[in-house]
C-alpha cells in the first residue's frame, strides 16, 4: 500500500536503461519515505527478468506474461496499470520518458484522474502549505522541470490525488546497482483478469527497432552544434573535430529543427543528457533546455561570437570567436602536437 | 468512396523558439505580450496529414477545434487558409488554469458535441509546455485508441487506419480501428503554404465575438456565406462538471516558479588568436582531457 512503482520498459527481455535509473531513484525515495519499492514488468517470456529487478532494491515485482503483450502497445498496458493501481495504491508511478512511457503515462493518468509531470529534470520529496485551505501537505513528490520554453523551472505537485505520477528522460537520472543480493518478492498477475479482448485494437503490422548508432551518451568527448553554425554544411567542421579527438557529434534543439542534423543527436531537456569528460558547445546559445542536457559535462568550452550567450555561464573556458575560425586551428595544435 | 470527419486539434502557443531579450519583465515574469503567437509546429503536421485524408477521400471534412482565449481564432482562420473546412473555437474563463488533464476533459467534452468524427490529430505536443499528453488523455477520455508520434498515414481501407509510427529507435507500422486517436510528429511532412484562394474565401470567418466587436458594414454577409462564421463555444455550450474544469479540475499544482537567472561560474575567457587556441589545447592535453 502507498508504495513506489516503477513501470520497466523491456525490448528484447532487457530493462531499458531508463528504467534501471527509475528504481535507483525509486528507492533513494523509498527509503526517505519509508515505503517499499515496486516494479511492473509487462510483456512475453518475462521469466527471470527479476534477476535483473531486484539488485535495484526492488521488494515486489509484478509481473503480467502473456504473448500479446509483447510488443507493447497502449491499450494492454493501460489496463493492466490501471486495475494494479486501483488495487495497490501506489503514492507514486514513475515511467521513462520515452516513446512508451509518453504513450503510456498520460493515458493512466488521464483513466485515474491522476497528475502526471513530463520530463522532469529532478524529483524531491518535500512539504506543501496550503494557506488558502490552512492545510499542510506532507512528503509530497516535488517534480522538477523547465517550462515555457526552458524560460522557468517550475516545481509542480499533486496535493490531493494519487499516485503522483512522472516521466523521466533517458539519462537524466543516476543508475546504480542497490544490491547486487537483495530479494524481492515475485507476483505473477492472471493477465486474462486485467484485460479484455477490446485492448488489443491496435495491431503491429511491422516493426523495425534499431540500436541507436549514435552513442553520444558513452562518448566522452561531445561536439555539439546550435543554430549558430548556420547550416547543414558547417556541421561537417564538428564531425572533423570529434573524429580527430574521438568523440561524438551532438546538437541543440534549433540545430535539429533547423535540419543542419538528425534528432537522434539532439541534446537536452527533450534529448539526451550527457555527461562527457570534455563538452565544446560550437554556435549554441545555451537555453536552458540545452543546458540540463549536458550541464554536467566535467569541462565545457563553449565557442561564440556573443560574448553574452547564456552558455557561457556555464563554461570553463569561452572562446569570443567564429566557430569556423577556431576549430581548424584546434584541429590543426592537437594533429601536430600528439602521437 | 467513404468519406470522413477529421477533427484536427490545435493550439495557439507563444512561439518560445524566439525568445528575444524583452520577453522577460523587470520582475523577472514572462511577459506574454512580447512573444508572438504561433499555430503550434505539429499541430501543422497534423493538420497537413488530414488535408491529405481530405484529398484522399472525397467529401471529407477536416475541422479545428482549439481550446484558448479569443484571439486563439486566428489559428482556425490559419488552418482554413491551408484548406480546412472550418473550426470551432472553445473559449471561456473557466478553463483558466487548466492543467493537460482539465484540458483533455474540456476538449474531450466538445468532441462529444461535435460526435460522429472518425479520426482525431493532433500534433505529438506543444512547444509551450512539451508534455505530449493532451492527445492519448482525450482518446482515454472518449474510450477511444491512440496512435502516437505517427510520421504517415498509410491507407484508410475497412474501417483501419493504417499508420507508420517514428519512435526513438525505430519504425513501427500499425493499425487501428476508427474512430481513433493520433499524434503526428515534426519528422512528418511539414504543413502545405496558405492558398491564395483559400485567403479570399476566408480572410473575414469570425466568431461571434469577433463580429459583435467590429464595425462591419458587411454583417448581411455572414448570412449568405455561412461557411465565414467560426463556432465559438463556451463553457455553456458543451455538457461540462465544473469542478472538472480549471485550476479546481488540475491535479497538478504549480508550486513555485522560478525564472532561470544564469549564474555565471568563473570561466577562462579567450579569443581565436593561434597562441591562446594553442594554450588551451595544450592544457586540456596536458590534464589528460584529450588525447
Amino acid at each position: 500500500m502507498n508504495n513506489i512503482v516503477v513501470y520497466c520498459e523491456i525490448e528484447d527481455g532487457h530493462v531499458a536503461e531508463v528504467s534501471q535509473e527509475l528504481m535507483t531513484k525509486g528507492r533513494s525515495l523509498a527509503n526517505e519515505l519509508g515505503c517499499k519499492l515496486e516494479a511492473l514488468a509487462i510483456g512475453h517470456e518475462l521469466d527471470g527478468i527479476e534477476n535483473q529487478i531486484f539488485p535495484y532494491g526492488v521488494d515486489t515485482v509484478y509481473v503480467a506474461d502473456d504473448a500479446r503483450l509483447a510488443p507493447y502497445t497502449t491499450l494492454p498496458h493501460t489496463a493492466i496499470i490501471v486495475k494494479l493501481f486501483t488495487e495497490q495504491k501506489p503514492q507514486i508511478a514513475l515511467m521513462g520518458a520515452s516513446s512508451v512511457g509518453r504513450d503510456l503515462g498520460p493515458r493512466v493518468s488521464s483513466a485515474l484522474h491522476s497528475g502526471l509531470t513530463a520530463d522532469c529534470t529532478s524529483l524531491v520529496i518535500g512539504n506543501h502549505e496550503d494557506k488558502k485551505q490552512g492545510k499542510v501537505y506532507e512528503d509530497l513528490l516535488y517534480q522538477i522541470r523547465p517550462a515555457f520554453g526552458g524560460n522557468i523551472i517550475a516545481t509542480i505537485i499533486n496535493p490531493d490525488c494519487r499516485p503522483q505520477m512522472a516521466t523521466v528522460r533517458e539519462g537524466v537520472m543516476k543508475k546504480e546497482i542497490f544490491d547486487p543480493k537483495y530479494k524481492g518478492k515475485v507476483v505473477k498477475l492472471d493477465v486474462a483478469k486485467y484485460v479484455t479482448e477490446a485492448d488489443f485494437a491496435v495491431e503491429i503490422i511491422e516493426r523495425h527497432m534499431e540500436k541507436s548508432k549514435v552513442n553520444m551518451k558513452a562518448a566522452p568527448i561531445v561536439v555539439a552544434g546550435g543554430y549558430g553554425m548556420g547550416s547543414k554544411e558547417n556541421f561537417h567542421l564538428l564531425y572533423d573535430l570529434a573524429e580527430v579527438l574521438g568523440g561524438e557529434v551532438g546538437a541543440s534543439r534549433a540545430a535539429v529543427d533547423a535540419g543542419y542534423v538528425d534528432h537522434e543527436r539532439q541534446i537536452g531537456q527533450t534529448g539526451v543528457t550527457v555527461r562527457p569528460k570534455l563538452y565544446i558547445a560550437c554556435g549554441i546559445s545555451g537555453q536552458i533546455q540545452h543546458r540540463a542536457g549536458m550541464e554536467e559535462s566535467a569541462q565545457i568550452i563553449a565557442i561564440n561570437t556573443d560574448p553574452e550567450a547564456p552558455i557561457n555561464a556555464v563554461a570553463d573556458y569561452v572562446i569570443t570567436g567564429d566557430v569556423a575560425e577556431v576549430i581548424p586551428k584546434m584541429i590543426k595544435y592537437y594533429k601536430t602536437n600528439t602521437k | 468512396m467513404k468519406a470522413y470527419k477529421v477533427i484536427v486539434l490545435a493550439k495557439q502557443v507563444p512561439d518560445t523558439r524566439n525568445v528575444g531579450k524583452d520577453a522577460m519583465k523587470a520582475d523577472g515574469t514572462i511577459n506574454r505580450a512580447a512573444l508572438p503567437a504561433i499555430f503550434n509546429p505539429e499541430d501543422l503536421n497534423a493538420l497537413e496529414q488530414a488535408l491529405r485524408i481530405k484529398e484522399n477521400f472525397p467529401g471529407t471534412t477536416v475541422t479545428i477545434l482549439t481550446m484558448g482565449p479569443g484571439r486563439a481564432a486566428e489559428i482556425i482562420r490559419e488552418g482554413m487558409f491551408r484548406g480546412a473546412d472550418d473550426g470551432i473555437l472553445l473559449t471561456d474563463r473557466a478553463f483558466a488554469g487548466s492543467d493537460t488533464l482539465a484540458t483533455s476533459y474540456a476538449i474531450s467534452q466538445a468532441l462529444k458535441k461535435v460526435k460522429d468524427f472518425d479520426i482525431i490529430i493532433a500534433g505529438r505536443q506543444a512547444i509551450d509546455g512539451d508534455t505530449a499528453q493532451v492527445g492519448p488523455q482525450v482518446a482515454e477520455k472518449l474510450g477511444i485508441p491512440q496512435v502516437t508520434y505517427v510520421e504517415e498515414v498509410q491507407k484508410i481501407e475497412n474501417g483501419k487506419v493504417f499508420l507508420k509510427r517514428r519512435l526513438e529507435r525505430g519504425v513501427e507500422q500499425v493499425s487501428c480501428p476508427i474512430p481513433m486517436v493520433m499524434t503526428v510528429n515534426s519528422s512528418a511532412p511539414d504543413c502545405r503554404a496558405r492558398n491564395a484562394k483559400l485567403i479570399m474565401k476566408y480572410k473575414h470567418a469570425k466568431t461571434v465575438t469577433e463580429l459583435q466587436n467590429s464595425n462591419e458594414d458587411y454583417l448581411h454577409l455572414y448570412n449568405d456565406r455561412p461557411y465565414l462564421n467560426i463556432s465559438e463555444w463556451s463553457v455553456g455550450d458543451i455538457e461540462v462538471d465544473h469542478a472538472e474544469l480549471g485550476l479546481s479540475g488540475s491535479p497538478t499544482k504549480v508550486k513555485t516558479v522560478e525564472n532561470v537567472v544564469l549564474q555565471a561560474k568563473d570561466a577562462k575567457v579567450i579569443s581565436a588568436l593561434d597562441n591562446e587556441i594553442d594554450d588551451l589545447m595544450r592544457e586540456l592535453i596536458e590534464n589528460h582531457t584529450i588525447g
